[in-house]
């Protein structure tokens, strides 16, 4: 290689970044999103990322459908959000512009693979006249970068093909994206190493090359005049991983089912975007996991319920439309009282609805999508790393109160990574649980409740203990079937009474801000990010505005109506057309505001920033 | 260690009162389970009977053991929860006709083809019972009920050939009334290592009054029903003087003597390792043959919550995994 003197360039200090790939589905710019994010983690970049895909796996190659996306946000402090304007767009070819070049703020980068705007692909994105020629880009700074040209150079003395050769585009992009932001190429290419070097070292190779040449085209092509640099975030001291809320859910569940010393079952039926779950889970045989792929929904659900009666930390995981699908088996997981974890990665609804996109609109499905009286305990995560902590709480709670919980999480942090700081496992909360013992001269009453309510868990094995659970209305105590009147309404109230009773063993509301005021924005689940960032940006101009998030929706945490009391208005923003605002209404009447976006994409910081002020200044109703 | 009690029939009755209508064929069912189950040596608090909705669903309150009475349709999804989280607990599942194969036929079908080691007993009444008279899926073509007030034009589904479809590795059909005969298969299911699935013809006397009076009535049984016996010539008639002979692929009424001798007969091989054979004498039906009774097919195969356990155990000889290894996974770093 010949050595060239890189020309020096001026690096331009940021204080938060957030670049886009974005491709065909088989482009592989979700791995080219996952490299960066983690390349940026362990420089000590605080990180929020967006994997936004299409349903279809392969759409045809070029359409404006097949686009896939990878947003990632990285910064000198701490942020919440992806980010609501793109700094650089990395579009590998027209289709991926045409979808994509609007959330680029003005001024900021495009890098686009000049060798796809061909003819027939520019056709294909809808294009009458080449966008990298006609002016349309003229607010942007546009890179018009001969990717796939650049890439076949790259490995041209290698013995492979053409075909095999693009593949490793999207490590050029990887690689010049790597040089702007001054970014380490060392993480990636070690991943590439320990990826394909034992199934085809030609195939490492090559992807490493590609990176590279992306990187030194960057460095010795005089195309960009600045570099940019993000320092470190100053994060919490401790050690810190990425994680994604899909992943961190089944940490939980591994951790929780330790800290019960009991093994976990884990029945699922594979369904975007709650697979991940289930992927991560059937990997843990070591820590006495056992995962059962159902059916369908609705014998994940059953054999969940079945799992739950023999003693083992019970968990079924899916989205909004295998929920329907279980809702009567989890009927009889309230009639059985048996704990029971139901997960649900919420996306776009209704039926099939946006299966690769966010949604909160599985609520009221989560709190009354059941016959009967039926209620249970609802908990909602609020990040990725949360859903960590949210899936111990399900277990803990679900084995205390012997009741099924909804753990709600959703597309949007299911997938999406930031920093998590590791736990001390030795933090966590232990899980105690007691099964039912024999006692001599004691007959087994199966619902004799604790002073918590709580029916006593027997398990088969246990001699004397035998005992029938099942669907039909129970006699209080004896746990026979029974019709009596006066006996079913006695036990729809005491099932009803334990669960609110649960309240008394969740933390209370915290506020973020004043204690009283103008304004609470109140969330719940995965917008808290977003809604945090735009009411601590709202605090800095002074405004009298708070934030409380809503982890615990059933039972909701003892103080919640007294702390939506203090402030004059009550704004609740929801990807849904409002439905913890419909609780929040009929629970306590309060007339809380809503702020409603249904576009199966998480809210913007800047649009909330625009409703806090437009409620504050008496605008909106 | 002290001995364990002996148990009796008496020790597998709960003290519920039993709510079947009187004179209906689950009593001798109910019966017979409790009297076999001393002999096989399971304990009490090491079973659990699973049922899903319907009459004879029932079941496990009238046992004294654990058990569930689930939802319609999921007693099997529901016991494969409990067999594969607990693979050292007795499972034995009690569903009918439109429990096991309508509402719950997808599940039953899953259970059979992964071979849990449980024991299905399909009492096939032909009629939904407690719902008071609907054709069920295994109701003849034109039956008059009450939802088919002009006939079913539903085309039945037949329960051994659906079973053996699924990959079963045992397959057996039995009697309510003919207590020696369901004794003896009730003994060979709980032995059989696999899900073994029964149907046991069952009489609705209030719904469904005399659908298998062929197959149980003294004067007619022996020419309507066909005893299988492993190793044995398919032979049936009062005077055993009948057989079922094989004319090309499909099974033929033949009578013995003459040219037709015992040799030339189907010998029945219920370990055959093709199903081909016992999805054959399934399709044999009344009128037009004798119905065999009995085991049309006991095979080994591997058992599926023991392969759940076999890789848990595989991955738990390495070692327990303790959690700092597992937050600690892959890149980390230490910010001061």
């Amino acid at each position: 290689m010949s050595t060239i003197t890189a020309p020096v360039r001026p690096i331009e200090e940021m204080e938060e970044i957030a670049v886009r790939f974005a491709g065909d589905s088989g482009d592989g710019v979700q791995l080219a999103g996952t490299q960066f994010t983690t390349s940026s983690a362990i420089f000590g970049n605080d990180i929020s990322t967006f994997p936004d895909f299409p349903a279809e796996i392969r759409a045809p190659a070029g359409s404006l459908a097949g686009v896939s996306g990878f947003q990632i946000n990285f910064s000198s402090h701490d942020i919440h959000t992806p980010g609501d304007a793109v700094s650089a767009l990395v579009a590998l070819n027209p289709a991926a512009l045409k979808t994509n070049f609007r959330d680029v703020r003005e001024g900021g980068i495009i890098i686009v693979n000049e060798d796809s705007f061909d003819k027939g692909r520019l056709k294909q994105a809808g294009y009458e006249t080449n966008p990298l020629e006609d002016g349309s880009l003229s607010k942007y700074q546009l890179y018009k970068v001969p990717i796939s040209k650049l890439t076949r150079e790259a490995v041209k003395e290698m013995d492979i093909g053409s075909k095999q050769a693009d593949k490793s585009r999207n490590f050029f992009a990887l690689g010049l994206v790597y040089w702007l932001y001054g970014r380490d190429m060392e993480p990636t290419t070690k991943w590439i190493k320990e990826k394909f070097a034992s199934k085809d070292p030609s195939v490492a190779e090559a992807n490493i090359r590609v990176l590279k040449a992306g990187y030194f085209f960057g460095e010795t092509c005089e195309f960009f005049p600045v570099r940019y640099h993000v320092g470190k975030a100053k994060l919490t001291p401790g050690r810190y991983r990425k994680i994604g809320g899909n992943e961190a859910t089944a940490l939980g569940l591994v951790a929780a089912a330790h800290q019960a010393g009991r093994d976990l079952f884990y029945a699922s039926y594979p369904i975007t975007p709650a697979s991940d779950v289930l992927h991560a889970l059937s990997r843990r045989k070591n820590f006495g996991v056992k995962t059962f792929q159902a059916e369908d929904e609705i014998a994940a659900m059953a054999s969940a319920v079945g799992a739950a009666y023999t003693g083992v930390i019970a968990v079924t995981g899916t989205s909004g439309p295998g929920l329907a699908l279980k809702a009567e088996a989890i009927g009889l997981a309230v009639m059985t009282e048996l704990p029971v974890v139901i997960v649900n990665v919420q996306r776009g609804g209704p039926s099939t609805g946006l299966p690769t996109k966010t949604e909160q609109a599985d609520l009221m499905q989560a709190m009354y999508g059941r016959n009967g009286e039926c209620p249970l305990c609802v908990l909602a995560a609020c990040s990725p790393g949360d859903c960590f902590y949210m899936a111990v709480e399900a277990v803990r709670l679900a084995t205390r109160f012997m009741t099924p919980v909804i753990l709600l999480t959703d597309g949007y942090i299911g997938n999406g990574e930031e920093p998590w700081a590791i736990p001390d496992p030795k933090s966590l909360p232990k899980i105690e649980i007691s099964n039912a013992q024999p006692r001599e001269g004691h007959d087994f009453m199966p619902y004799e409740r604790n002073h918590e309510l709580a029916r006593p868990w027997a398990i088969p094995g246990t001699p004397t203990l035998q005992h029938r659970v099942g669907g039909l209305e129970k006699q209080d105590i004896t746990g026979n079937v029974s019709y009596d009147p006066d006996n079913h309404e006695r036990m729809i109230r005491l099932r009803a009474k334990k669960i609110a009773g649960i309240a008394s063993a969740i933390p209370e509301l915290e506020v973020m801000g004043p204690s009283s005021g103008d304004l609470l924005v109140l969330g719940w689940g995965g917008t808290y990010g977003a809604i945090k960032s735009a009411v601590q940006r709202a605090q800095k101009r002074g405004q009298s505005v708070a934030h409380a998030h809503l982890k615990y929706l059933n039972p909701m945490p003892k103080n919640t109506a007294d702390v939506l009391r203090k402030y004059k208005k009550v704004l609740i923003p929801e990807l849904n057309m409002g439905q913890l605002r419909f609780i929040i209404r009929s629970e306590f009447l309060i007339d809380a505001i809503g702020y409603n976006k249904i576009k199966g994409k998480p809210f913007l910081i800047s649009e909330l920033e625009l409703k806090i002020n437009e409620v504050l200044q008496g605008g909106a109703q | 260690m002290s001995t364990l009690p002996v148990l009796k029939a008496a020790d597998f009755a709960s003290d519920q009162d039993i709510r079947w209508c009187p004179g209906c064929g689950d009593y001798s069912i109910l019966a017979q389970v409790k009297k076999i189950l001393p002999e096989t040596g399971l304990r009490l608090e090491n079973m659990v009977f699973v049922s899903g909705i319907g009459c004879s669903s029932r079941f496990p309150y009238y046992m004294n053991t654990y058990g569930i009475h689930s939802i319609h349709g999921r007693a099997t999804a529901v016991a494969t929860g409990v067999k594969t989280a607990r693979p050292d607990l007795a499972v034995w599942i009690v569903t009918g006709d439109g429990d096991g194969l309508s509402i719950g036929g997808n599940h039953m079908m899953h259970l059979i083809r992964r071979n849990l080691d449980v024991v299905v007993l399909l009492f096939n009444n032909r009629i939904y019972g407690l719902t008071k008279g609907q054709y069920s899926p295994t109701s003849e073509l034109g039956k008059k009920t009450k939802s088919t007030p002009y006939g079913s034009v539903d085309n039945p589904i037949h329960p051994i050939s659906f079973a053996l479809g699924a990959e079963s590795t045992f397959v057996a059909r039995t009697m309510d009334t003919n207590v020696k005969h369901l004794c003896d298969v009730l003994k060979r299911a709980h032995e059989h290592k696999g899900t073994s699935f029964v149907e046991i013809y069952q009489n609705c006397n209030v719904f469904n009054d005399g659908a298998f009076e062929y197959a149980s009535d003294k004067d007619t049984k022996a020419d309507t029903t066909l005893m299988l016996e492993h190793g044995k010539p398919l032979i049936f008639g009062k005077n055993r003087e009948k057989g079922i002979r094989m004319n090309g692929v499909t099974p033929e009424v033949v009578q013995l003597g003459g040219d037709i001798k015992e040799d030339d007969l189907i010998f029945h091989d219920e370990r055959a390792p093709d199903s081909g054979l016992a999805f054959a004498l399934s399709r044999m039906h009344h009128p037009h043959f004798p119905e065999p009774m009995g085991i049309f097919r006991a095979v080994e195969a591997p058992i599926f919550e023991k392969e759940v356990q076999r890789q848990v155990d595989t991955g738990l000889a390495k070692g327990r995994g303790t959690l700092e290894k597992l937050f600690n996974e892959g890149d980390t770093w230490t910010v001061n």
